[in-house]
């Protein structure tokens, strides 16, 4: 077990009532390490940050946060390391936008204690660098999908911890926010030094800004290690049953792109 | 929005007042509003007048008195326990009967009349008694029926509540047909909720849960904002989301008991206040549960005073007659309401 080692999964089995969904998942993250996670629908992908985080009670194994198991930490002392931006942000109340990401603040405000000034400057940093600020008074009810997303991502932002977990934080996004929210995570694990972990489906955006991907498969790691040797051709196809050219894009990183017979409807 | 919920607040405390007022000098004694007055400051300041009657002084400080009091105290319990489960469920159809706290206290308030038990415990009827203990009662076969390896999924409990409630209120049904129409009338009006057998020793029973409940409930207001997020979420901020909705269900139960154990089944007020509250102040509880409380108290008050002048009325009658047109008007002027 190395020292620095942030969080990780030692033949970790969990899942729902009778389906076990990881199977004996080993899986380690470095502090300040940048990670994605790959895997078709059904991988355990979601299943494995809820592991992580002690959301899902898991079977067997372990899961060690900073050498310690989870069950070592409170609640509030685990919201205090790991934030979560979850896939799905459902909203039924009209808070504001601020409120919201406001929110990110509870872990470290005591039961009777209001959001102080510093706790607003911290929300509205974290909404200027989601590019978010200008929704401030706008209630979360009437936001789009994509307005939500990145303001999720200003909440857990605002809780500040060291290692972020993402599902998904770019499913909904424009282009050019999805690069600005990647770039953010970037800049956030080399400058800040945090750890983050994110679940993408995007191929291409993952090979780009990530250094390490981790690719599961019916709830086991089947790879590790950087883009150019985990997102082969062969490797896609193994795991996702999709027929796929992967090259390398200008940048030098792999670059995946669907065959002109497959775009047009050949299924040979 | 801090600024408006002050304002709201200001004049909601003022609103109490003037309808404190209005509701001990009005009744149905031929005493004047201003003689009511002068009888509640010499009883309040402890002087003694000429003029002034021992029917009087009675009139005004052992009926009309407690009565508004009660009238307040439950107004303000079943409003804060209604935001409570607006919250909890993150539901807005949510309301303290969902979870069988009403159904329950009818079991008992039923049982107690139709069965002629005969008890008195601490100055409080059996009715009384054993509507609270039924209320109570059942909201914890509910929550027992619910847990699903050590946790309450709030689907299976919304389930639970409507299962078992339907459960109770046909054995109460069933007690009521069974056992003769002698006693049928008693029921029924407890059914309807009625402050007229307001008492002091009533005041004396709910005033501790009240004061208890509102004080714990609100160290939980920001906990209440976070659950609206969903439990996950909620875990994710660093709620011990199974302990906080344990704490949060024993409150608003005994909150919505009390108040149920007192007047019956006053409908409507848990499930509307909360949403007029929050169209007022907005979403977050810290705001939210005061508003709820007073403008509970507030209008269960205005509520009697017209149960009282409209000859003995059930209250049930008029919050539900009154109180729901009024949520449709809210709900139509404003389009998109959210939680």
């Amino acid at each position: 077990m190395s020292v620095e080692a942030v969080l990780e999964a030692h033949k970790l089995v969990a899942g729902y009532e009778q389906r076990t969904v990881l199977d004996c998942v080993d899986f380690a993250m470095h502090r300040g390490g940048m990670v994605a996670l790959l895997g078709p629908n059904g991988a355990g992908k979601s299943t494995l940050l809820r592991a992580l985080t002690g959301v899902l009670s898991i079977t067997s194994g372990q899961v060690l946060l900073r050498g310690k198991p989870l069950s070592n930490y409170t609640r509030r002392q685990l919201a205090r390391i790991m934030s979560v931006v979850p896939q799905m942000t459902s909203v039924l109340f009209s808070f504001s936008a601020m409120e919201y990401v406001l929110m990110g603040r509870t872990p470290h405000l005591g039961r009777l204690q209001s959001e102080s000034m510093e706790d607003r400057q911290i929300a509205l940093e974290a909404m200027q660098a989601t590019d978010t600020e200008y929704l401030c008074d706008r209630p979360v009810t009437e936001l789009s999908g994509g307005e939500l997303q990145r303001l999720a991502i200003a909440k857990s932002l605002a809780q500040q911890t060291p290692v972020m977990l993402l599902d998904e934080p770019t499913a909904f996004l424009d282009i050019s926010h999805q690069i600005q929210i990647l770039q953010l995570l970037r800049s956030l694990n080399q400058e800040h030094d945090k750890t983050i972990l994110c679940v993408s489906h995007d191929l291409n955006l993952t090979a780009t800004f990530f250094d390490r991907v981790v690719l599961m498969q019916n709830g086991a790691v089947i790879d590790d290690g950087p883009p150019d040797r985990v997102i082969t051709a062969e490797r896609i196809e193994q795991v996702y049953g999709a027929q796929v050219l992967v090259d390398r894009s200008p940048t030098g990183r792999p670059r995946v792109s669907i065959p002109l017979a497959t775009a047009a409807g050949d299924r040979s | 929005m801090r600024a408006r919920a002050v304002t709201v607040m200001v004049l909601l405390l003022v609103a109490a007042v003037a309808v404190f007022i209005l509701s001990a000098t009005q009744g149905t004694s031929a005493m004047t509003a201003k003689h009511a007055l002068r009888v509640l400051w010499t009883w309040a300041t402890g002087q003694q007048a000429a003029d002034i009657s021992v029917e009087d002084i009675t009139i005004v400080r052992d009926i009309r008195l407690p009565r508004l009091i009660l009238g307040m105290l439950v107004g303000a319990c079943l409003a804060v326990a209604g935001a409570v489960m607006q919250a909890f469920f993150q539901n807005p159809m949510a309301a303290p009967s969902i979870i069988g706290v009403s159904a329950g206290g009818a079991l008992g308030a039923t049982a107690a009349i139709m069965f002629g038990f005969e008890f008195w415990l601490w100055r409080l009827s059996s009715v009384t008694v054993s509507a609270f203990a039924g209320a109570l009662g059942v909201t914890a076969v509910v929550y027992l029926l619910s847990r699903r390896g050590g946790r309450t999924p709030v689907g299976v409990l919304l389930l639970t509540g409507i299962a078992v409630g339907s459960v109770v209120s046909a054995a109460s049904s069933l007690i009521l047909i069974t056992r003769g129409q002698g006693q049928m009338d008693r029921v029924v009006y407890w059914m309807l909720g009625s402050l007229s057998g307001a008492e002091w020793a009533k005041v004396q029973m709910i005033w501790p849960f009240a004061l208890l409940g509102f004080g714990v409930v609100y160290l939980y207001g920001r906990d209440l904002n976070v659950l609206l997020l969903g439990d996950e979420q909620a875990h994710y901020l660093g709620l011990n989301v199974e302990q906080v909705k344990l704490v949060l269900l024993v409150l608003s139960s005994m909150l919505a008991a009390s108040a149920v154990a007192v007047s019956g089944v006053i409908g409507f007020v848990g499930l509307i206040i909360p949403h007029i509250s929050r169209l007022i102040v907005g979403p977050d509880h810290r705001w939210l549960l005061p508003t709820a409380a007073l403008s509970g108290a507030v209008l269960l008050a205005l509520a009697d005073l017209g149960a009282r002048l409209g000859g003995e009325i059930p209250i049930g009658i008029i919050t539900s007659m009154l109180g729901a047109p009024f949520f449709l008007y809210l709900l139509h002027r404003r389009r998109e309401y959210d939680m």
